[in-house]
This record gives C-alpha cells, structure tokens and sequence, in this order.
C-alpha cells in the first residue's frame, strides 16, 4: 500500500495526481471466508481492521448492500465524547478516546480529530447537582470533567443566551475538555484503505437475503452476488438490524427509528465547542468549513426513510435558537436523515447470539460514530476469541430478561421520556 | 408532515399526535402463568418490519383518544386508521 506523507504527496502533485493508488480495491466475493462481516458502516469496516490487525484474521469480507460511507457514518454530526456515568458506557467509550487519538497515525490517514471540548448545558439547580455527580462518577473512571459556573460557560460561548428573562437559563454546565469532534467520512475511508491492504475483501453493492445455519451453526450467507460460506459472521447494520434478525428468526429489542441532522450556511468562526442544550434535546458545533452542525431528537415514529419530516427539525431548531439566538439569522444549507436502532435501554448490544458463530453489533441509537473505534476493537475481539472483552461485556443481549439494563439516561425508542 | 385520519375527529396534523409504537404487542393474558419470555416480547422485543405497520397513536392536542394507525415505514404512507377497540380484519 502507498503510504501517504509529505513526500508522497509532492510526488504526486508533480505527476498531476495521476499515479495514486486505489484506497481499496472492488473485488467479487469468493467462496469461503473465515469471518464475513455484514455492514460496510464504520463499525464494520474497524471491525474488519482490528480483526486483522489485533487477531491475524485476513480471509475477511465486508458484504455491504449499498456503498462505503453511504450510512450512518457519513450521516452523523461527528460528535465524539466519553461524558457518560455508568461505568460500561464510560470505560468502554474512554477506551474508545484513547483509539481516537492514536487514530491518525494508526491508519496513516487525516481523520481530523479535533478534540476541542463538549459543553453539557445546565438549567436549573438540579441539574447542575446531577450534572457534578456525572463529573464525579466520570473522573473515577479517569475521564477528564470540569463543573462550569455560569460565569465561566459565558466566557467561553458568549454567544448563547445569557440575558435575564429566558425560559430556560444557564446556570452552568458539565464539560469533558477532551471530548471533540473527526471528519466522519475520514474514518470510513481510512478503516477500508487499512483493512484492504491487509487483505480483507470490501465488497459493495452486495445484499444480503438470507442466512445458512444449520444445527445451530452458521454456515454461510446468501446474498444478492451468489452464496459465501463463513465460519463466522458479524452483523454490524444499524438501522437494518430488524430486517436481517427477521431472516434469523430473532426479535430483538430494537426498533428503528430516524434521526436527523442539518448544517447551515458557512459562516466565520463563532463556536469552538461542541455544546448541548440541556432543557431539550439540541447539540451543535462548527464544522471546519464554518457550517453550523446540528441535531436533537427522533422524529419519533419507527421510520426505514432515510430522509426526515418538518416538525422535528422545526422543534429542534427552536431549542437551538432559544439557547443560541443569533441562529436564527442563518440560512439553513441542507437537513438529513439516518436510520437508527433505538435499543429499549438507550444503550448498544455487542454479543453472541444463540446461533453459533453469529455475532451481533447494533443498538447504538443517537452515539454511533463516537463509538466506532471502540465499537469495532470489541466486536473483533468478541469474533475473534468466541467470548465477549470486560469492555463489552455489560452490552449484552439478554441483559433485557435479566434486568441489567443501562440506563444512562432512560432514554431509548421513547423521546418523550426525555 | 404527516396527516392522520383520526376515527373521530377527521383529518388533522401531525403535531396534534403523540407516538405510541407497535399496536400489534399484546400483554400477557390475566391470571395466567407468564414465563420470562414473554414478558420480555411484551416488554422490549419488537419486529419494527420495514414496509405495514400497525401502531399506536395518540390523539394528544385534539379528543385525547388512542388510536391505531396502519402506516408504512418506508414510505409513510398512511393506509388506514382505526378506533384503539376496534377489531382489524
């Protein structure tokens, strides 16, 4: 593989950028595969790159329906964190922070990590105590958090709303300085450049119809290109996990809802946080280009659209503006939508499952992206070994029947429980 | 937008209605002995097809009435809507 550097760069600027290699090839699906991975999103495709990087697992495939970074990983807002209180969700997402840093370097390619600081908002008394205990349980994790006053929120976003008769004002806010935001389709294009050249097949365009198990074992899988035999298959389709547990005969606690997300026009440097609103469900940040990136809740109904409806974005929009209201001069530049799977607890599933050999990634719900690194390691690992890592061990499928639930902020399928 | 037919008041906005998920999910029987997994389908196991779905809905800023909702979730077509009682062939 081309390594890309300074020097490979100049090279290629002198030669007119003619000779630079593919970052992946489009190779045909063969017969058997030690490990296929269903999903070509971010957590497939570090999937298949820790498999072969941490497990010596090469004879991999990734079967995609549509094509790399199509999904949800080129759908996020790019928010990367690890402010959660319960100890599954923080050691598992501060691991996570530690594979971002490095992630640059380790796949030779400019994700543009960019940890610039998130901003939890606060807007009473009560929230600001639960917020210190967040803080607190986070730093007995070793995850950096700083209790902000209000004083010290105003310097640093004076643009918020600070004047005395607003519905919902800041008293302060919880900040994890560490936290940032990466250029999403970066790491899609990074993970498949690596995974690629250490001989996994990314294969695109490529569904899957049907699974072959037989005595309980996995066999293989049928799709649209002809049929692949695997050892092991991992399903890693957020958004579409419902549709192939249905082929396994599984119901799982997942619906599939849609979420949506929108930037505004470009506009000079305002905003150099990642802040949410903390009496509504509103996150934003500025992207490099200077757009303004935003997002909040589902539009509430089990949705397969990729593409949302009018009153969401309209109630999300006015948290925004009610917490920044100098928005509320700009110009929107385009509104999207993603497919999510909204787990009962609000909290991912990394497992086995009851077919041996079938591995199951989904769940993720409104923090996918951020947990793609982290998300793909374990998966891998999980995979690899036939057993679930301490990391991912609290992400388990029957933790539903057996009253284990995560519930970090009880916040699942249902919006209005927020 | 959505627009949905309520039973009894007619053709309203969306905004007026509340979401209340799968309509087809039904609580275990009274008086009955419930094994774990059923109430684990009653509880947090759903389908969530891509394509009909029979769901809930509440008619929150209008008669204040659940009703059923027989929609697409692909498309978001709304095919028919019904009374919460009534029975659907």
């Amino acid at each position: 593989m081309q390594k890309y550097s300074i020097f490979s760069l100049v090279k290629n600027a002198l030669t007119g950028h003619q000779n630079w290699d593919l970052a992946w090839k489009d190779p045909n699906p063969k017969e058997e595969y030690d490990v296929v991975i269903i999903g070509g999103g971010g957590h497939g495709l570090a999937t298949a790159y820790y498999l072969a990087k941490e497990h010596q697992i090469t004879k991999v495939a990734i079967i995609e329906k549509g094509w790399i970074g199509g999904g949800n990983v080129g759908r996020n807002t790019t928010i990367i964190r690890s402010n959660y209180m319960h100890d599954e969700n923080g050691l598992f997402s501060e691991f996570g922070m530690d594979l971002w840093r490095k992630m640059s370097q380790d796949l030779n390619y400019n994700v543009m990590f960019s940890p610039r600081g998130i901003i939890n908002l606060a807007h009473s008394d009560a929230q600001m105590n639960a917020y210190a205990r967040r803080g607190n349980s986070m730093r007995l994790n070793g995850i950096d958090a700083v209790l902000l006053n209000r004083e010290e929120v105003k310097e640093l976003i004076p643009m918020a709303d600070f004047s005395d008769n607003v519905r919902f004002p800041i008293f302060g806010g919880l900040m994890q300085p560490s936290a940032g935001t990466a250029r999403h389709d970066a790491v899609a294009w990074g993970y498949a450049r690596q995974a690629d050249s250490m001989g996994v097949d990314i294969i695109q365009n490529c569904e899957v119809t049907g699974f072959d198990v037989s005595a309980g074992k996995i066999k293989g899988i049928r799709t649209s290109r002809g049929n692949i035999k695997a050892k092991k298959v991992g399903l890693c389709v957020a958004g579409s996990t419902n549709i192939l547990a249905e082929k396994l005969n599984m119901t799982l606690p997942i619906e599939t809802h849609l979420l949506q997300a929108c930037v505004s026009e470009p506009v000079k440097p305002v905003l150099d946080k990642v802040v949410t609103f903390g009496a509504g469900h509103f996150y934003i940040s500025q992207s490099d280009k200077g757009e303004m990136v935003m997002g909040g809740d589902l539009d509430g109904y089990n949705s397969y659209a990729q593409r949302g409806n009018l009153p969401t974005l309209q109630h999300v929009l006015s948290e925004g503006i009610a917490m920044m209201p100098f928005l509320s001069k700009l110009k929107m530049l385009r509104t999207w939508g993603g497919i999510m799977d909204m787990s009962m607890d609000g909290s991912p599933i990394i497992d086995k499952t009851h077919i041996d050999g079938l591995y199951l990634n989904c769940g993720w719900c409104y923090g996918g992206f951020k947990a793609t690194p982290a998300s793909g390691w374990t998966f891998a690992h999980t995979i690899a070994q036939d057993r679930v890592h301490e990391l991912n061990a609290g992400y388990s499928l029957n933790r539903f029947s057996t009253g284990h639930l995560i519930d970090e902020k009880g916040l699942g399928t249902k919006t209005w429980i927020s | 937008m959505l627009h949905i037919k309520c039973p009894h008041c007619g053709m309203r906005s969306q905004n007026e209605f509340s979401y209340g998920g799968d309509a087809t999910v039904k609580r275990p029987e009274l008086n009955k002995e419930v094994i774990d997994q059923e109430w684990d389908n009653f509880v947090y196991n759903r389908v969530s097809p891509r394509g009909k779905h029979l769901e809930l809905w509440q008619h929150l800023s209008g008669c204040r009435q659940w009703i059923k909702v027989e929609r697409d979730t692909a498309t978001h077509e709304i095919f028919n809507t019904y009374k919460a009682n009534e029975e659907i062939a």
